[in-house]
């Protein structure tokens, strides 16, 4: 794990997660997120890849009895830490979801939610984020003339880029992205991955995919899980042509998984 | 499989479909036999004096039941506006603040058990805390009673279009970093609302049709009266009185106020399906 010299933007200490406060599905994780680059989280199902990445946007706080230990390091705050103000903390971390969660209220104020949210008040000012979101999320030619129609109505790709717009309008540090891909089609893919390699100018992307492929398209450094562990993180490239671990291997083989 | 297998297994068949269309046919009948008599025994009284004049004495033509009319209106609606409201926030509580605790379970099988309850016990409590201590009866108490009984209605409906809404939308929003009132009210609500729109229709039809918590409660008057203070006449109320009466004009007066009750709930409830089609359309 050398040669990476990036600003690092999240660095995970020893962070172990229990559901229920028992099942333990992160176990010891250790590594570190580079700034406006994509990493990209891989690994057979189960593994923990979708668990840690709701921890750093701390959603499993939604739910009782859910434990977290370690630390998460961000712009040098432990995220983890008792009386985190996570309402700030997730304006600051944009998600995205594996199936599309369009809100059910029109395309203009799907945007809008989290605009208001941060205090924007001001139609124009509203007006013109709504239209820069949508233009950054390649759907503004499709949905200028339907901005009022209910986001319910665009299809399933259109839905999820609605969804990267949505993220991105408030303008967040990071943004965590859970296989947006996997409900979509080539093409759909296609745009969406287009985009991620747009955002990576302004945003820290952390994506978890199933798709191998898709990983060594699209990210700098990848990370392979396994079991609730970290088996091997590395750059892309790396991972890819000459992993270190023998796991790491059979895995991006298709020996498994 | 032998043909004697195959004869028995097609006679049985045979029975239970004959057998269910029997129960089918035997409901249906009385349905249409209950409709069509208070159709048939109704329209003959429809007259605009009916919803025009206040009641005559007896023997004198063209007296009508403006007063029960616009009385069932204005105590159905304060009954809306005191019931709608905390049968609401009560689903808010047991599906969002206390979902999956004991607390939550708990009060949905109270609210079950609320709905069962036969309305004239309902009647007779609000007698004893309002129109007892008060010393008579009056709109305000029909308006309460009528609302203890939408409450659970309202609740359990409510709480069930709630806990439709899908997890991930809440976390979309949760995730936008919006504070758990937020979510409730613009995502949450939004998502459900022909849900809670039809549970509230369906709710008010429910207690349009109660005679027995208004006896005791906003009782009936004969005059013309909107003072909730006062007793307020209903159309049911004056259904039972003017059935039980010796005059021929109060019958037909009270078929009349039966059918104009039984089209509003058939609005009511049709309405509900619509609005619930017209998600299902859009959606």
């Amino acid at each position: 794990m050398n040669k990476i010299n990036d600003t690092v933007k999240i660095e995970i200490r020893g962070l172990h997660f229990y559901y229920s406060g028992i099942a333990h599905a992160l176990k010891d994780i250790s590594f570190s997120m580079y700034k406006n680059k994509v990493t990209a989280l891989i690994g057979p199902s189960g593994c923990g890849k979708t668990t840690f990445l709701r921890c750093l946007n701390r959603m499993h706080d939604l739910y009782p009895r859910n434990r977290y230990e370690g630390e998460i390091w961000m712009d040098g705050d432990n995220i983890l830490e008792h009386g985190t103000d996570l309402i700030g903390l997730r304006s600051k971390i944009g998600m995205v979801f594996q199936k599309p969660t369009p809100f059910p209220m029109s395309i203009f104020e799907n945007i809008a939610f989290g605009l208001k949210l941060m205090g924007i008040r001001k139609k124009t000012e509203l007006a013109q984020r709504v239209e820069k979101a949508l233009k950054h999320a390649a759907l503004w030619d499709e949905t200028e003339d339907r901005l009022r129609k209910s986001a319910l109505s665009l299809s399933g790709g259109q839905q999820q880029r609605l969804c990267i717009a949505r993220a991105i309008a408030v303008e967040p540090e990071v943004i965590l992205m859970d296989e947006p891909c996997s409900a979509l089609d080539p093409i759909a893919t296609g745009k969406i991955e287009d985009l991620i390699a747009e955002l990576t100018k302004k945003y820290t992307v952390i994506i978890v995919t199933h798709n191998m492929q898709q990983a060594a398209r699209v990210s700098e450094h990848t990370g392979f899980f396994m079991m609730g562990e970290l088996v091997e993180f590395d750059k892309t490239q790396k991972i890819f042509t000459s992993p270190s671990n023998k796991m790491t291997e059979d895995y991006i083989t298709g020996r498994f998984g | 499989m032998t043909w004697e297998h195959t004869r028995t297994r097609k006679l049985k068949n045979y029975a239970a479909l004959t057998l269910c269309s029997f129960a089918a046919f035997v409901g249906l009948f009385w349905l249409v036999f209950i409709l069509w008599d208070v159709f048939v025994h109704g329209i003959g009284g429809l007259h605009i004096s009916l919803f025009i004049n206040d009641p005559a004495p007896p023997g004198i033509e063209g007296g009508g039941l403006r007063n029960a009319f616009v009385g069932q209106l204005i105590i159905t609606f304060f009954a809306t506006l005191i019931g709608v409201p905390i049968g609401i926030l009560g689903a808010t509580f047991l599906a969002e603040y206390a979902r999956g605790k004991k607390i939550a379970r708990l009060i949905s099988m109270l609210s079950d058990i609320m709905v069962s309850v036969p309305s004239i016990v309902v009647g007779a409590f609000v007698y004893a805390i309002i129109v007892k201590p008060f010393g008579h009866f009056s709109g305000w108490a029909g308006a309460v009673a009528l609302a203890i009984i939408m409450i659970p209605v309202v609740l359990r409906t409510t709480e069930d279009m709630l806990s439709l809404v899908p997890w991930t939308l809440r976390e979309a929003a949760f995730a936008l970093g919006a504070p758990y009132y937020k979510v409730i009210i613009q995502v949450v609500y939004r998502g459900a609302a022909t849900g809670i729109i039809t549970g509230i229709l369906l709710s008010i039809s429910r207690v349009v049709g109660e005679t027995a918590p208004l006896l005791f409660t906003s009782f009936s008057n004969s005059f013309f009266s909107v003072n909730m203070n006062e007793p307020v006449s209903s159309l049911t109320v004056t259904i039972f009185q003017y059935a039980m009466g010796p005059y021929d004009s109060w019958h037909s007066q009270a078929w009349a106020a039966s059918l104009m009750i039984t089209l509003f709930v058939l609005v009511l409830t049709i309405l509900g399906r619509l609005i619930l089609k017209w998600k299902e359309n859009k959606g």
